[in-house]
């Protein structure tokens, strides 16, 4: 078939530090951080689990902070430093989150638990959570179908308190 | 001679990989060329399409096809190439077959593009036109056309148990009440996915969102008719599924089928809402008549479902056996019949059957304990099951009455007031509720295989799954322990169509049914091992039988004599062999039929109600189970707990609310449908109980998937009702049920 309407869509230039390496990238204005990460530059430890911010699996740190990656897009970003799962670990050392997250069995299936683990850092650096009930609400944007929010629960206290000392 | 210790309490071994992002789940391969498919599906619940408009989408640059009922290629023609291992009788649906619409949100078209973004704007550019019909989705008003199946594909009813009528008539105290549940959708935090890697030679590599690769493979072989060896299905890592991987779903289907046709590598993703456009767990219609003597005998009960199905399947589960598996009544009649609408067929939901049916019956039972005027839980142990009436068998090992005591000592339940309404904090009532709860624990058939290498390292393997529960972890440590091996010496590979054979991965009967071959095929290879030592000169272990010897420490050594021992990597150097090798077909022992085998649990709950705001809360909760031989006590606790906060979304949140107008459901994403978060979970206690069972299987072990699940959501409602005084029938209990109940 001849095609005779090109992509319907621009492209923008920009620069991001993702997982302290700098990518210059053309992305098309409607590609959202999520599916940047995923689909183009193969980042799939980010997971897409509704596309709506309804569930926190794509949760990445941007400057620092936990957003849905779902929710935004690519281009709004230029010059921005995002952290994904796959930088937490450090010269081949987890996260002492990760660690914590294996020690105390806080997952089942795994796919929700890279936006929880990016979201507990996230909330450990907010410094707004201290109580057990702090940490339970404040963890409730991510969605664990498996369960494992008991020892989520736990290893976000544990690693708050070690936050602490 | 079955192992009777626990396991021990060891990290996954699959933790790193899911911790680090780089577990790759079904829609995560990239092989190059990649396409995407986007999946179009019906307005209108019943009726046909007239046109399908496609001209738009496919005149955009980087648009490859837009496949529909029109333009598909040739498909199988018989039900039976359609039909999976887990599918109920009747015609299973063919996405794209033709232009019939049998259901709301039904795949009516893909469209294939280079990208995502692209594939999806393309999607929007297509129109339907319609030919409408009247559809039938009101299940409470299409009770009236209740039909009994040709086939059950779960447990038929079976006649009646003694005079069930009578005896409810003539009894003391009598309870009749209606409890209904609505449609529930499984929602795995990863939505249904498959990636079709398609090869030069014609052949294809899928990865799939599913319980079982072989059912996949089997699925595609009998549509596309394609031979075993051209297609291989592969699901390392599957993220949730609680039954919605049981069937392959229809994502499956059409990235194959623009795969072939495309001559392309192919990957379909479905959306949040598009996870509502298949099978869910049944809305039910319970009707319970319990009958008791005035010192609390159960007298009579009376159990008649109506569940939901589609018009082209026949889709029925096991809701009706609990009342004679967990009570003993001599009189008892147990019914189920469906009730067709115009919906995908119902599917398969973590405890199918027994999460419906048991949230009745545990209800029933406690409203009648308060008739007779009994404590709940004296109640139940007055009527406790010693054998199981429903297949007149006795249990294979019940320590149920053990999971009251401890779970009531953990909880304080002596210090439980019976009287409801009497607890109170601030403006919060307090209730205390409890239920009991079982499921089958059966083994089926499985084939594994394991490998040792002259290196030390043991490979084994079986076409199951990973659904999060666990298997790669247990499955090791099971190989470990029967090898005499260090769990870090194991590698266990699951979720290939190539590997030795094994049953869907659902109902709980993993642990059972694989491990028990994980473990012969292992001891099969000792055995081996040890024919192999003995052809070595100055063996240490000449003329010595296999039952004499035991592996531990890496070698095979006399039993009664340790020091008579050859390293098992010293028996492969020996004999000139790199690796060693045996397969196994593992059965169900023929003395299983004669028991009925069950896990049980008891579930203690306690809830703080609001009654001015109409907010429940779950603020403690003790699940106590005897789950047989536990493999692993920390994933084993991981399940139950999964379970729990399962109860909690079946008790108080979650809903598929049906617009029967439109016959879709309405609330389809996270935001509309709502599963239990963080916030709504406080203090949960998991305790198993020691419980010895020679007879379930070789490894003493039974399933826990379902069974820290089932008693939870009536255990919720119990305490409700000892929080409030009133009894809610119809789940879940939302915030508007509690404001408008004032019948106390």
């Amino acid at each position: 078939m001849e095609k005779n309407t090109p992509s319907p869509i621009q492209k923008e230039s920009i620069m991001l530090t993702i997982n302290g390496t700098v990518h210059r990238l053309e992305v098309e204005v409607w590609t959202t951080l999520l599916d940047l990460l995923r689909e183009r530059l193969k980042l799939t430890g980010t997971k897409k689990g509704c596309d709506q911010g309804q569930c926190g699996a794509c949760t990445v740190l941007l400057d620092g902070q936990r957003i849905n990656s779902c929710l935004t897009l690519a281009v709004m970003h230029d010059g921005s430093e995002i952290t994904t799962i796959e930088g937490l670990a450090q010269n081949g050392k987890l996260n002492p989150v990760q660690q914590a997250f294996i020690d105390r069995d806080a997952f089942q299936c795994g796919y929700c638990t890279p936006g929880q683990i990016c979201s507990a850092i996230g909330l450990i650096q907010e410094g707004k959570a201290k109580t057990k009930a702090e940490v339970r609400e404040l963890m409730s944007g991510n969605l664990c179908r498996c369960g494992a929010y008991t020892h989520i629960t736990e290893v976000v206290l544990e690693a708050l308190e070690r936050s602490r000392t | 001679m079955a192992a009777t210790k626990n396991g021990e309490a060891r990290n996954r071994v699959d933790g790193y990989q899911k911790v680090t992002g780089q577990a790759k789940y079904a829609g995560e391969w990239q092989p190059p060329g990649l396409l995407h498919g986007v999946v179009l599906n019906s307005t209108i619940a019943k009726g046909k399409i007239l046109h399908i408009e496609t001209e738009k989408a496919l005149q955009l640059d980087g648009v490859l096809q837009v496949f529909t009922h029109e333009n598909r290629p040739p498909l199988a023609h018989y039900d039976k190439s359609y039909q999976d291992l887990d599918a109920p009788p009747g015609t299973p649906f063919r996405p794209l077959f033709d232009n019939k619409i049998l259901f709301n949100m039904q795949p009516i078209a893909l469209v294939v593009a280079e990208s995502l973004e692209l594939a999806r704007y393309a999607a929007s550019l297509v129109t339907v036109n319609y030919e409408k019909k009247q559809h039938e989705v009101d299940f409470e008003k299409q009770l009236q056309h209740a039909f009994i199946p040709k086939d059950y594909k779960a447990v038929a009813p079976p006649e009646p148990w003694g005079s069930p009528a009578e005896a409810y008539h003539d009894a003391k105290h009598r309870l009749s009440a209606t409890y209904t549940h609505p449609s529930q959708h499984h929602h795995p935090m990863e939505p249904h996915a498959s990636t079709v890697l398609w090869e030069e030679n014609g052949r294809i590599t899928v990865y799939d969102k599913i319980q079982g690769a072989l059912n996949s493979q089997k699925y595609l072989m009998g549509v596309f008719g394609l031979a075993q060896e051209d297609v291989r299905v592969l699901s390392p890592f599957v993220g949730g599924a609680f039954g919605s991987g049981l069937r392959p779903q229809y994502q499956l289907f059409l990235a194959t089928m623009a795969a072939l046709e495309l001559r392309c590598s192919v990957r379909v993703v479905l959306s949040r809402p598009q996870m509502f456009s298949f099978g869910h767990r049944p809305k039910t219609h319970q009707r319970f008549s319990l009958a008791a003597s005035e010192d609390g005998q159960l007298q009579a009960m009376i159990q008649e479902v109506y569940g939901e199905t589609s018009r082209f399947e026949d889709y029925s589960e096991n809701v009706i056996s609990w009342p004679l598996v967990l009570y003993n009544c001599a009189n008892a009649s147990l019914s189920y019949k469906l009730v067709g609408l115009d919906v995908y067929t119902p599917l398969d939901m973590r405890a199918p059957g027994g999460a419906s049916g048991i949230f009745a019956l545990e209800c029933a039972m406690d409203e009648l304990a308060y008739q007779v005027g009994m404590n709940p839980l004296d109640f139940r142990l007055k009527n406790y099951a010693e054998k199981d009436q429903f297949e007149d068998k006795p249990f294979s090992s019940k320590e149920l009455r053990e999971c009251f005591r401890q779970g009531a000592e953990k909880f304080g339940w002596k210090n439980r007031p019976n009287q409801p309404r009497t607890m109170q904090e601030g403006h919060e009532l307090i209730g205390w509720g409890l239920a009991n709860g079982a499921w089958e624990a059966n083994q089926k058939p499985a084939h594994a295989k394991a490998v040792l290498a002259v290196d030390g390292k043991l490979t084994v393997s079986s076409a199951t799954a990973d659904i999060g529960t666990g298997t790669y972890t247990i499955m090791s440590q099971v190989a470990a322990e029967t090898m005499g091996l260090e769990l870090e010496q194991v590698t266990f590979k699951l979720g290939d169509s190539s590997l030795p054979k094994a049953p869907l991965e659902g109902g709980s009967a993993t642990a059972s049914s694989v491990g028990s071959a994980v473990r012969e095929a292992c001891r099969q290879l000792g055995k081996k091992l040890l024919e192999l030592a003995q052809e070595v000169d100055g063996s240490p272990l000449k003329d010595i039988p296999f039952w004499e010897v035991e592996m531990e420490a890496g070698q095979l050594r006399l039993k009664k004599d340790p020091t008579k021992a050859m390293a098992l990597t010293d028996i492969l150097h020996q004999n000139q062999k790199d690796s060693l090798a045996a397969t196994i077909d593992s059965q169900p022992s023929e003395e299983q039929d004669n028991y009925a085998i069950y896990s049980h649990s008891a579930v203690f709950v306690e809830v703080r109600v609001d009654e001015a705001l109409g907010t429940v809360r779950v603020s403690r909760m003790v699940n106590a189970i005897a789950g047989g031989r536990i493999l692993n006590p920390k994933t084993a606790k991981s399940q139950i707990l999964g379970g729990m906060v399962w109860g909690v979304g079946m008790a108080l949140e979650e809903e598929s609310v049906m617009d029967t107008h439109y016959g879709r459901f309405i609330n389809h994403d996270l935001a509309g449908y709502h599963i239990p978060v963080n916030a709504d979970l406080q203090e949960l206690d998991v305790i198993f109980v020691e419980e010895e069972d020679d007879i379930v299987n070789p490894i003493g072990a039974k399933g826990l998937g379902e069974v820290g699940n089932v008693a939870v959501a009536p255990a919720i409602v119990n305490a409700i009702f000892h929080a409030t005084g009133k009894r809610f029938r119809d789940l879940p209990v939302t915030v508007d049920k509690i404001l408008e109940n004032d019948e106390v």
